[in-house]
């Protein structure tokens, strides 16, 4: 026995099955905010916008809240898929099956991000409701979204191992993520900023994401597209490189 | 003697903070038997489960299951290993059959409906089978568990205090489900500090504690071995000593000479045969007496005993 595609596809499909018992917190809810932020900065604050880089603001501001919807929603599915077996105690039966860490990988991580691009898909539309826009460079935004939807659902994979209770779940994308990612030119350009800020933002890793996205958009960003692809790869090979040294050394899996 | 199917050697787990959960524990369990691991709470058992089924990482030693080595073959050996742990430990929210349907396809086998159906009606949990668990009583959770351990057909099932908490009459129904299992030529290997249970079931038992197996045995030689019978005679007249002819018994004066007790035996009937001819000893000495209590000491006061002698030691 070598891979258990049977049991990636059960771990998958429970996991995706999941969101949709829970399809209020996990669909409608980031649905519903982000229509808000819609109304808000792109109808009501967004007429009185100059257009940003020849786009038209309520339109800019489509890739920063779909990285916003992608990193909140990505990490926290990933972190509460592992966490919840961990703290009810069902994780006893991943532990004991014949899957190991590719399988688990692809089944939570790749559950959770494909959540994540169902719901990408479902904000895409609904902005439509609110600003026109066009995708300059359609297949570099799917696999960028993917990139980052894998990468974070990776990254929510690690915070749920570390955490031991609901607390530590929460802090890192309410403390961390979401500021970052306000920080991270989502409503702005990163140009519009007076010195130092431009420079200093330059540090918030955010920017990259939320400029390469905008890339594929728009065909122009704050940053270049080429540096945003490798940090991001970078960020997934990092997560990779600490799930797998998690599964082998069984840091908070195993006793 | 059948090939064993599950094989530790030297097994060790000791746990940050210097804990010694398990102490080079050795122990060869055999394809069919029920086997029964009895211990004190802390013993050890729970432990020796998870090393198995890679809940925990041993410290030390190696385990064999049906032939493939657990630390290098584990895919192989633990799709064949079921495991239905202390804690009711399930998703709450999911329908019964949907739990138990996701069991088979994490081990690696294909939906089979007619199976799962065969499980759950086997288990009384048909008509529940779109109930989400939640909704169910203690014991059909339990019994979830058990059709979950059983969803993927192990040829070894760990059944760890499988009736703690349980009132009697489903424990009972619990003891006929593991025989049943033994039947369909599953091993079971259970752990319990219900001494009764292990009594009832099992094949052969071993004692833990403290991280150590003090004894393997079939249940009938650690009976016969350790199992003895105690009478006592209640005398219609006190006597002060034993009576010639009588020394060669078993026997002490108790109650000012009002009494007689007598230990012996080996846990097959030798002692009741004993106590027999005692009587009749007795009455050849023209010593009369007025009532006989005898009662076989059971697995439990063997496990009592074993346990109090270590611990002496």
């Amino acid at each position: 026995m070598h891979f258990n595609f049977r049991g990636t596809w059960s771990i998958f499909k429970r996991e995706v099955m999941r969101a949709f018992r829970t399809a209020f917190q996990s669909i409608l809810a980031p649905v519903l905010t982000t229509s808000l932020y819609f109304i808000v900065f792109g109808a009501a604050i967004g007429n009185r916008m100059p257009d940003l880089g020849g786009v038209e603001y309520g339109a800019f501001i489509i890739p920063g809240l779909l990285m916003l919807t992608l990193l909140g929603e990505t990490t926290s599915n990933a972190s509460f898929g592992i966490y919840m077996p961990r703290f009810t105690g069902t994780i006893y039966e991943l532990l004991s099956a014949p899957v190991g860490v590719a399988e688990t990988l692809i089944g939570f991580v790749g559950a959770a991000a494909a959540k994540s691009l169902i719901l990408a898909s479902i904000i895409l539309l609904t902005a439509r409701l609110f600003v026109d826009y066009s995708i300059a460079h359609p297949l570099w935004a799917v696999v960028y979204i993917m990139l980052v939807a894998a990468s974070f659902s990776l990254f929510g994979f690690i915070l749920g191992v570390w955490a031991d209770n609901f607390e530590k779940l929460g802090i890192i994308p309410m403390l961390f993520l979401t500021p970052l990612t306000f920080l991270g030119g989502t409503f702005y350009s990163i140009d519009m900023l007076p010195e130092p800020w431009d420079t200093i933002a330059l540090a918030n890793p955010i920017v990259y994401l939320v400029s390469g996205l905008r890339w594929t958009f728009y065909g122009s960003s704050d940053v270049n597209f080429g540096i945003s692809l490798g940090i991001t790869l970078g960020f997934l090979a990092v997560c990779t490189a600490i799930i797998a040294f998690i599964f082998k050394s069984g840091w908070r899996l195993r006793a | 003697m059948s090939e064993p199917i599950l094989e530790l050697r030297g097994l060790t787990k000791v746990y940050p903070g210097g804990l010694k959960a398990l102490d080079c524990v050795d122990l060869d369990i055999r394809k069919g038997e029920i086997f029964a691991l009895l211990g004190p709470n802390g013993a050890g058992k729970t432990t020796l489960i998870g090393a198995v089924c890679g809940l925990v990482r041993p410290s030390g030693g190696t385990m064999r299951a049906f032939g493939y080595d657990l630390s290098t073959h584990w895919r192989q050996a633990r799709a064949r290993i079921g495991l239905v742990p202390q804690e009711l430990s399930t998703d709450m929210f999911e329908p019964v059959i949907r739990a138990v349907s996701y069991s088979r396809g994490l081990f690696g086998h294909p939906p089979d409906p007619g199976r799962i159906e065969e499980i759950l009606r086997a288990l009384s949990l048909w008509d529940k089978r779109d109930e989400r668990i939640m909704a169910l009583s203690g014991g059909m959770k339990r019994r979830v568990l058990i059709a979950k351990a059983l969803a993927h057909e192990p040829d070894l099932l760990f059944l760890d205090e499988p009736t703690a908490g349980v009132d009697v009459e489903l424990r009972k129904g619990m003891w006929q489900l593991i025989d049943s299992m033994r039947g369909r030529g599953v091993t079971i290997i259970l752990t319990t500090h219900y001494i009764e249970e292990a009594e009832e079931m099992a094949d052969r038992v071993g004692v833990i504690n403290q991280g150590r197996l003090l004894m393997v045995d079939e249940k009938e030689a650690m009976m016969k071995r350790l199992g003895r019978t105690e009478a006592h005679i209640a005398l219609a007249e006190p006597i002060a000593a034993i009576p010639d002819g009588l020394g060669r018994f078993p026997i002490e004066i108790e109650q000012g000479g009002m009494s007689l007790c007598y230990r012996g035996g080996d846990g097959t009937g030798k002692g009741k045969a004993e106590v027999a001819e005692l009587t009749k000893a007795l009455t050849a000495a023209g010593i009369d007496y007025t009532g006989i209590d005898v009662r076989e000491s059971s697995l439990e006061d063997i496990f009592v005993a074993l346990l109090g002698e270590k611990e002496a030691a």
